[in-house]
């Protein structure tokens, strides 16, 4: 369904007229924009890591079908089972038939994002199955059914006594209590059973390894240590650009992702996973499997310029600078990415007829462009998106040319027209100057908050063309 | 994408001027203060009347073959191996970082690249080229400076800015809190999405009202319009110009 | 479901992006750090996140433990009694019939789930390396000590000797070759579990341990 204009501006208004809202994600995204100054205090080290993450990333993706194929052979050479999906549906249906050759109806989650793109907990209830969210942020809104709006805090648009409320609700044995040290024991103490008893664990994955075949995975609360060692049977779901070539190429990734994400100089845990239990291991799962899917990443990948898309390893920096975001939250966007990379990428996955609003949400004042970690230009990239929303000829990217209106390409060409014959604008700008007074004192939304520009008696052409006179 | 390092040139005898459309139209008075901050110096400007518009408005909707329309002609002002001054960052931003692009696989590729690579924002130039020196001729005030996004991140020019206002002896220079974060114009922007615009422009005006500050100097007209007129529309007492006409005023003295 | 496989790297090579050429290798452009330097830096960073550090010597670490887990009313200690700990912890047991009770199990996980989940109070593993720059410990679980040890109880001590700490993970995996063979899990530990998913506050002990104790032997 698209996400027409109107709609977008209703989510906009509504999250703009919160006040929870804006408080909630204003001082989140000041912290931490202060927490990623703090971990890269060297600009130009900074920058050193950037173009090293970046070049890592372009050339995993240079050489990606080759290096899906290498990390195919390993992880299975390893014992790991890997399986492909062109679409969400089909990955879907792999997750659904692992947990039915198991006879499992439970399901214990780490975040995925990749799992959310797949709209896999919908799916697996609608047969019969639970899915239950182990990272805090995740439970949380899953206890009210609510989306994630931020991809590293999903519950970042809560505070503490909203939390609180949603725990008094739903564990109402639990005594009340608004105090985050309380409220994560509380999780603790409701997640452990569940770690315990859960047949199957799914887990995303951050960085996977083509050369050691071995997937990799950030955390710092341990859920996803328990999702992937407790229970007999691991899925790990990704997206196929999330290969990197070899191992060396994860401590610099990972530095600047942690950084970027949340200014630690790592995370608790970093989990890195090569194959099921080994023979005389006590414990670890029995059976670990790899969904890679596409869901148009690989076409993407054809285009030479929106291909740098790909890059983006998660870590949220742009949303957290972003000052469109900070304000109308990540719901606003309605796609499972938000903020300036969702902008790019869900256009592009799920078609500018579909998501063509977004990339004109943005004033590019280049915030997220300057702080990605891998050096993705957002800001030409939602240019270019814009260029593909309006333009007749049949794009690289689906729903190409649906954000053309008649009116407003028609107003463009009245104004390249003028614009082009220097005569004709010198002509109608002396005649704006002259009409000046009758210029009206509203002007649509823009003077609902601001005075309405006032025109000049002489344009700086008139100005110099006296002057030149006079000489 | 943005300039971290830039090699300039010496003085030269002679510049254009590209005074952008904005100023053409609401603030006349900046692109002749910014001619006289650079004719002082020695420097002939030369304002060829074939100028327009940059055309970044229609690139940053979508619509390239008008901006390319418009940019060619731009192209044709101003052919001689001189360097391009403009009085702002963003249209000196599509100058010299987008129409290499725009002009991608264009017959005038070439003569776009050319281009680029002579256009200079105002402050950068009176700078890093003609590194002029500035003695303040007014009484004491408070001045809140907005750089603009296009100015810090494409032209790198904020230290620019900086440096011409800090040499004025009489002037207190304050930025306002979250200087870095956008004033919420965009060009078309703050009329595709007016809602979103109004509350940033909101959250700018308050912060720079917090520095107490008794005018508004910014090197950007768009942020100007956007920013002054919201503290306008809020009865808020706060002159705003465009740095060009700061400068002058308060050096140049009674000639 | 291979038909998946094959259009999806059928679209992905047709048009391949030209092949970028093969990067230098990385410089590590930190100088090397002292022993005694990076000790104090991987102190500093495990302190700064609840972790307790404590320097002792071979003879004395498991002795140290004994009396640690008193001091915090530890009930039981968990322990590989085939691994490398083992033969020091068990001495350092003897003769102290207050000592908390040590348990091991030699057998699948399903035999040991309840009791690690319900009722083991503290955990003790080896770690195989550290990482000074980042205050990290390296575990590669082993059949003796199964990885659930260093997850599931609340408390963590892990023995770590000195010489196998590594200035950054980066020459870490250089310089132990990790690239000719990665264990079935191979983890990077640098603290007691946390979260700020409430408020961006920082809150310890969620899932993994509430408690990180290293001794440090040196």
């Amino acid at each position: 369904m698209a996400l027409t204009k109107a709609e977008f501006g209703q989510g906009v208004r509504s999250a703009l007229d919160d006040p929870q809202i804006r408080q909630n994600f204003r001082s989140a995204m000041d912290g931490l924009i202060r927490k990623r100054l703090s971990a890269f205090p060297d600009p130009d080290k900074l920058e050193r890591l950037r173009l090293e993450a970046a070049e890592i990333r372009a050339k995993a993706l240079s050489r990606l079908p080759d290096l899906l194929q290498q990390l195919e052979h390993n992880c299975t050479r390893n014992g790991i089972q890997v399986h492909w999906a062109e679409t969400v549906e089909e990955a879907n249906q792999i997750v659904l038939g692992i947990m039915q050759r198991h006879g499992a109806t439970r399901m214990i989650k780490g975040k995925s994002m990749v799992s959310e793109e797949m709209g896999l907990n919908h799916f697996l209830e609608q047969h019969g199955i639970e899915c239950l969210e182990s990272d805090l942020g995740e439970f949380i809104i899953q206890l009210v059914g609510e989306a994630p709006s931020h991809i590293i805090a999903p519950a970042i648009h809560k505070n503490r006594f909203q939390v609180a409320e949603i725990f008094r609700d739903k564990f109402p044995d639990i005594p009340y209590t608004d105090d985050i040290e309380q409220l994560t024991r509380n999780a603790r103490e409701i997640l452990r059973r569940k770690f315990h008893d859960a047949p199957v664990g799914l887990s995303g994955v951050n960085f996977a390894v083509a050369e050691t075949g071995t997937l990799c995975l950030v955390e710092n609360e341990g859920n996803g240590r328990m999702c992937t060692t407790i229970p007999p049977v691991h899925i790990a779901v990704t997206g196929i650009e999330k290969v990197v070539e070899r191992l060396s190429d994860v401590p610099p990734l990972l530095d600047i992702l942690v950084g970027s994400a949340t200014g630690q100089p790592i995370t608790t845990y970093f989990n890195m996973i090569s194959s099921p239990r080994r023979p005389g291991e006590q414990d670890g799962p029995e059976e670990v499997h790899l969904v890679l899917l596409d869901n148009g990443r690989s076409r993407i990948y054809q285009d030479e310029e929106l291909i740098a898309t790909l890059r983006c390893i998660r870590c949220g920096a742009c949303m957290n600078h972003c000052p469109v975001y900070t304000r109308i939250g990540g719901h606003a966007y309605t796609s499972t990415i938000p903020g300036p990379i969702g902008s790019i990428l869900e256009p592009q996955k799920k078609g500018l007829d579909q998501l063509g609003v977004l990339p004109t949400a943005s004033t590019l004042c280049g915030a997220c462009g300057a702080v990605c970690p891998v050096r993705i230009p957002i800001p030409q990239l939602l240019n270019r998106l814009r260029f593909e929303g309006v333009s007749k000829q049949s794009g690289k990217v689906p729903g190409a040319g649906s954000q053309r209106k008649r009116s407003e390409a028609a107003a463009w060409a009245l104004w390249s027209w003028v614009h082009s014959h220097p005569a004709l604008y010198r002509l109608a700008t002396s005649m704006a100057g002259r009409l000046r007074g009758l210029l009206p004192n509203r002007i649509g939304a823009w003077t609902r908050v601001r005075t309405a520009p006032r025109l000049a008696a002489r344009s700086l052409h008139q100005l110099m063309a006296r002057e030149q006179k006079r000489s | 994408m943005s300039e971290k390092t830039r090699e300039y040139p010496e003085t030269p005898g002679r510049v254009y001027f590209f005074g952008t459309c904005l100023i053409d139209l609401f603030y006349p008075e900046a692109g002749l203060a910014g001619i006289e901050l650079i004719r002082r110096e020695g420097v002939e400007v030369v304002f060829p009347q074939g100028q327009t518009c940059c055309g970044q408005p229609a690139w940053n909707s979508g619509y390239r073959d008008q901006a390319r329309q418009v940019a060619r002609a731009q192209l044709d002002c101003f052919q001689d191996p001189l360097a391009v001054v403009v009085p702002s960052g963003s249209c000196a931003g599509m100058m010299r970082h987008h129409y290499p692009q725009l002009f991608q696989g264009d017959a005038d590729q070439a003569r776009a690249i050319e281009l680029s690579g002579r256009v200079f924002e105002l402050t950068e130039f009176l700078v890093q080229v003609l590194h002029i020196q500035l003695q303040d001729l007014g009484p004491p005030t408070r001045v809140a400076l907005h750089t603009s996004c296009a100015a810090r991140r494409e032209m790198g020019v904020a230290s620019d800015h900086l440096q011409l206002l800090q040499q004025l002896g009489n002037v207190e220079l304050v930025e306002p809190e979250r200087k870095e974060e956008c004033c919420g114009f965009g060009g078309t922007f703050a009329i595709k999405h007016p809602d979103i615009s109004a509350v940033m422009v909101h959250d700018k005006a308050a912060a720079i009202r917090d520095t107490g500050a008794e005018q508004l100097v910014s090197g950007d007209c768009g942020c100007l319009m956007n920013i002054h007129g919201h503290l306008q529309h809020q009865g808020a007492g706060l002159a705003a110009e465009h740095i060009a006409s700061f400068l002058w005023e308060r050096t140049h003295g009674a000639d | 479901m291979n038909q998946a496989r094959e259009r999806i790297l059928k679209r992905l090579r047709k048009d391949q992006p030209g092949r970028l050429p093969d990067r230098p290798p990385r410089k590590n452009l930190s100088p090397p750090r002292s022993m005694a330097d990076n000790i104090q830096r991987f102190r500093e960073r495990l302190e700064a996140v609840r972790a307790e550090v404590h320097l002792c010597r071979t003879e004395d670490w498991a002795g140290i433990l004994r009396q640690l887990m008193q001091q915090k009313t530890l009930g039981n200690l968990r322990y590989g009694d085939q691994g490398p700990l083992a033969g020091a912890i068990r001495m350092a047991w003897e003769g102290h019939d207050d000592a908390p009770r040590l348990i091991s199990h030699d057998n699948d996980i399903g035999n040991w789930k309840d009791e690690l989940f319900d009722r083991t109070e503290a955990a003790v593993t080896s770690a195989r390396w550290g990482i000074a720059e980042t205050g990290t410990l390296v575990l590669w679980p082993t059949p003796e000590e199964p990885r659930s040890l260093s997850l599931v109880p609340p408390v963590h001590f892990a023995v770590l000797d000195s010489a196998s700490l590594h200035d950054s993970f980066a020459g870490l995996v250089e310089q132990e070759q990790w690239s000719s063979g990665m264990p079935s899990n191979a983890l990077l530990i640098s603290g007691p579990s946390k979260t700020a998913d409430i408020e961006q506050t920082l809150a310890y002990g969620i899932h993994g341990p509430i408690e990180m104790i290293v001794l440090l032997i040196h």
